[in-house]
């Protein structure tokens, strides 16, 4: 039996996740004041700098800042602005149809999602833009390399820019983020084409120095002209529409050619030169000024299209050039095409083999190369490493010998776990005391309860995506014998389980279904969602045609919450349990 | 003399203050017309786990990210923890420890003097305060350590700021109603002495 561990959490749990510190300085700061802001927040003040109109989101960490933002400022600014407009959409798809739909009226809309959000929102965005949109707007995209805040996969983002053609800027610093927001709304605007500007952890959780412009807020009515050639996507028209982005892109990679986004610093070497974008641009100029070492860099703002011209230009009569980014190779394998394409001898260094660059990072085999890593992020040292390799220079420090000393200690982890108080621990307790976990598969999802998997409590034998636990339940269930206990948020019912939970009744399944409505987004930092507004969970489980439905606080009736699972258990049907707990983080904000 | 970049680490556990700290010290840098960067990490890493930050300033700064063996100063809030940052230590390297501990539910408690071991292998400017046992008897708040720990850091020098800058900071980031409590610890720990 799990007790509440004897931990505290940290001093008193004072700042919830997410927290955004500095709020107002964001909205009112005036033209030429410097503040210290983080990446995302200065997203904001470039969108408001923009005259936004539309913000919609779906909390996700690297992303939740924007969210958050918008929301702490929503009626400030909407005594400036009264037709602003922000909200937390029930998933990322309806945060950017809805951001679509006001851009398609004529308004600048901007939406922002983690990895994860792109590809719940990627049906529909392929299909976007195609058509384009009419006003404005600019998708903020975060991946995260190393998973800081992610469980499902390291994603890289950047090869939807492929695949549904969106122009895309990467900028550097928090400066960077303000400029290429508003950079991106401009380039929205002319070519009615929504922009995303790509984003990491470390960029957007980086903080900084930001210098303020005039921020000048109007009204604004959006109006949709009806024009059934515009954004109706039918055969043979869809074909036409395939068209008329291609020419779009052209149009905006001549752009990029031009752009001072894309900057090209002179260095004195001709034997190495360096290709980069993003936050991996600090990162290198961090490893040349330590090296004190004056390369050339092609520093890229647009990461799609490429400025292709301008990559050949640079690449002429240099002898190696090394690409730095993050995760798997997008820009490396880009360059090696165009490389060959105009047979141009440059010898292309970046990733090299994905698993000996794995091996060779982590210390786990041999020295290191001069490659750099596909699995976690860049550190500036591992840049400085490859370019002295590259360069046959003596190394600054030896780093493999410090690596090897402090990988000899065998540290703690120290794994996020449930804080104290926790309704979770509720439902964690009776399912210990009720089930014999041994016979039961536990299925989990996204959200505080992922942290099921804690060693101490054991209760998650699979873990994927928002909704996925209730669909890869019933397969279970239809498979096996063996009975499934899935969970599920109440942010994550609302988000993706609902179609999910039909298909249990549907297609004739049995697993029993908790959905812990803990009456919050507690992960992201304590954003509202539907249940939290008063559309009620049981409601919509009932008209699913669920049979077996109760709903109990389980941290006040514990008794009627052990009998439940038991009863449930015993039925060959769907079962579902509303966990109606709530968050004790939000009880002690609220008191 | 003030070193060109200074590189600071702030390590603990979920919770501590370290986004706070972070935000002080970036805030009074701004104020000494210094160059500051730094990097932070929300989400999973919070909800007990530990969490590490970093902080740099200076002339002209490039990554928000401290480089290995490179932290001037690392600050760490829980006393296990510690050995966590020694990615970023060397010689160079001054330590400054809260001699507090977090349990790890499921794990023994270490001895102090084990961890120590490891660092002194890596340096031997390590100090040890018990910051939130002082806090926890004075003013009954331990999370005002973060700061009793600044204030004791500028005093020994282990900080090139000025205490007006910091004082600045306290202002600008600790919402009103606590100011008092902060600048009293602050204060309780530039003037302590063993």
């Amino acid at each position: 039996m799990v007790e509440h561990p004897p931990y505290k959490r940290g001093v008193g749990g004072s700042i919830p996740p997410g927290r955004t510190f500095f709020m107002k300085e964001i909205l009112f700061s005036k033209k030429g004041e410097k503040i210290i802001a983080l990446g995302n927040e200065a997203v904001c003040r470039g969108a408001l700098e923009a005259d936004v109109d539309f913000v919609s989101t779906y909390p996700g960490t690297p992303a939740s800042e924007i969210g958050n933002v918008f929301f702490a400022l929503k009626e400030e600014i909407k005594k400036i602005k009264p037709s602003f407009h922000f909200e937390f959409s029930t998933n990322e798809k309806v945060a950017t149809e809805a951001a679509a739909g006001a851009a398609f009226s004529g308004l600048k809309s901007l939406v922002a999602m983690k990895n994860f959000g792109l590809n719940v929102a990627s049906d529909f965005v392929h299909t976007l833009m195609y058509t384009g949109v009419e006003g404005a707007m600019v998708m903020l995209v975060a991946d995260d390399p190393s998973c800081w805040s992610s469980a499902q996969s390291e994603q890289n983002s950047r090869f939807y820019l492929q695949s549904a053609h969106i122009p895309a800027l990467e900028p550097s610093d928090v400066q960077e983020f303000k400029e290429f927001t508003k950079f991106a709304f401009l380039l929205s605007q002319k070519y009615k084409i929504p922009v995303m500007i790509h984003s990491v952890t470390r960029a957007s959780h980086q903080g900084g120095i930001l210098k303020c412009d005039q921020i000048n807020l109007k009204d604004k009515k959006g109006f949709f002209k009806r024009d059934p050639k515009r954004f109706s996507t039918m055969s043979p028209r869809v074909l036409e529409m395939k068209k008329q982005l291609f020419e779009k892109i052209e149009k905006i990679k001549k752009e990029a050619e031009n752009s001072s986004l894309n900057k090209t610093f002179k260095g004195k070497s001709k034997n190495l030169a360096i290709i980069t974008s993003g936050i991996s641009f600090s990162l290198v100029q961090e490893a040349l000024s330590r090296l004190k070492i004056n390369l050339p860099i092609l520093k890229l703002g647009f990461v799609y299209p490429l400025p292709e011209k301008k990559i050949l230009q640079f690449l002429k009569g240099i002898k190696k050039v090394l690409v730095v980014e993050e995760l798997e190779p997008y820009l490396e394998k880009e360059i090696l095409a165009l490389a060959q394409k105009a047979r141009l001898k440059v010898e292309i260094i970046g990733k090299g083999e994905a698993i000996e660059g794995a091996r060779l990072w982590t210390g786990e085999k041999g020295k290191r190369k001069a490659i750099l890593p596909q699995i976690g992020e860049l550190k500036p040292e591992y840049i400085e490493f490859a370019i002295s390799k590259i360069l046959k220079k003596k190394l600054l420090f030896n780093y493999e010998e410090h690596l090897a000393k402090v990988q000899k200690i065998e540290t703690i982890t120290r794994p996020p776990i449930l804080c104290p108080g926790c309704p979770y621990w509720y439902v964690v307790n009776a399912l210990k005391k009720i089930v014999n976990v041994n016979e039961v598969i536990f299925g989990g999802e996204i959200g505080c309860y992922m942290l099921f998997s804690h060693k101490a409590i054991n209760l998650q034998d699979y873990l994927y995506c928002m909704g996925s636990s209730i669909g890869v339940a019933h397969g279970i269930s239809k498979s096996s014998s063996q009975k499934v206990i899935c969970f599920t948020g109440d942010s994550s019912f609302f988000h993706a389980s609902i179609p999910a939970l039909i298909n249990t009744v549907f297609n004739e399944s049995n697993p029993l279904i908790i959905i812990l409505e803990n009456q919050t987004t507690a992960m992201t930092g304590h954003q509202p969602h539907p249940g939290t507004k008063g559309i009620k969970i049981l409601d919509i489980v009932k008209a699913c045609g669920i049979k077996h439905v109760k709903e109990i606080d389980q941290t006040q009736n514990q008794k009627e919450f052990e009998e439940t699972i038991k009863e449930f258990l015993e039925k060959n049907e769907p079962a579902v349990i509303i966990a109606k707990g709530e968050c004790a983080l939000l009880k002690k904000k609220k008191q | 003399m003030k070193p060109e970049i200074f590189n600071i680490i702030i390590n603990g556990v979920g919770g501590q203050g370290q986004l706070t700290l972070l935000r002080i010290l970036a805030f009074s840098a701004l104020k000494e017309n210094l160059n500051v960067k730094w990097s932070e990490l929300h989400g999973l890493s919070q909800r007990g786990g530990s969490v590490e930050v970093h902080l740099r300033f200076g002339k002209k700064i490039f990554s928000p990210l401290v480089c290995q063996a490179d932290a001037d100063f690392i600050l760490s809030l829980e006393f296990q923890e510690s050995q966590k940052a020694l990615y970023y230590a060397d010689s160079k390297t001054q330590f400054l420890i809260n001699e507090t501990i977090t349990p790890i539910p499921g794990e023994a408690i270490p001895e102090k003097e084990e961890i120590l071991k490891f660092l002194e292998k890596f340096t031997k400017k390590i100090e040890i305060l018990p910051a939130s046992k002082i806090c926890q008897e004075k003013f009954q708040k331990e999370v005002l350590s973060g700061v009793f720990l600044l204030g004791y850091a500028l005093n020994k020098k282990f900080l090139p700021l000025k205490k007006e800058s910091l004082f600045e900071g306290i202002k600008k980031v600790i919402p009103e109603k606590y100011q008092k409590e902060n600048f009293e610890a602050f204060e309780t720990g530039f003037s302590f002495k063993f």
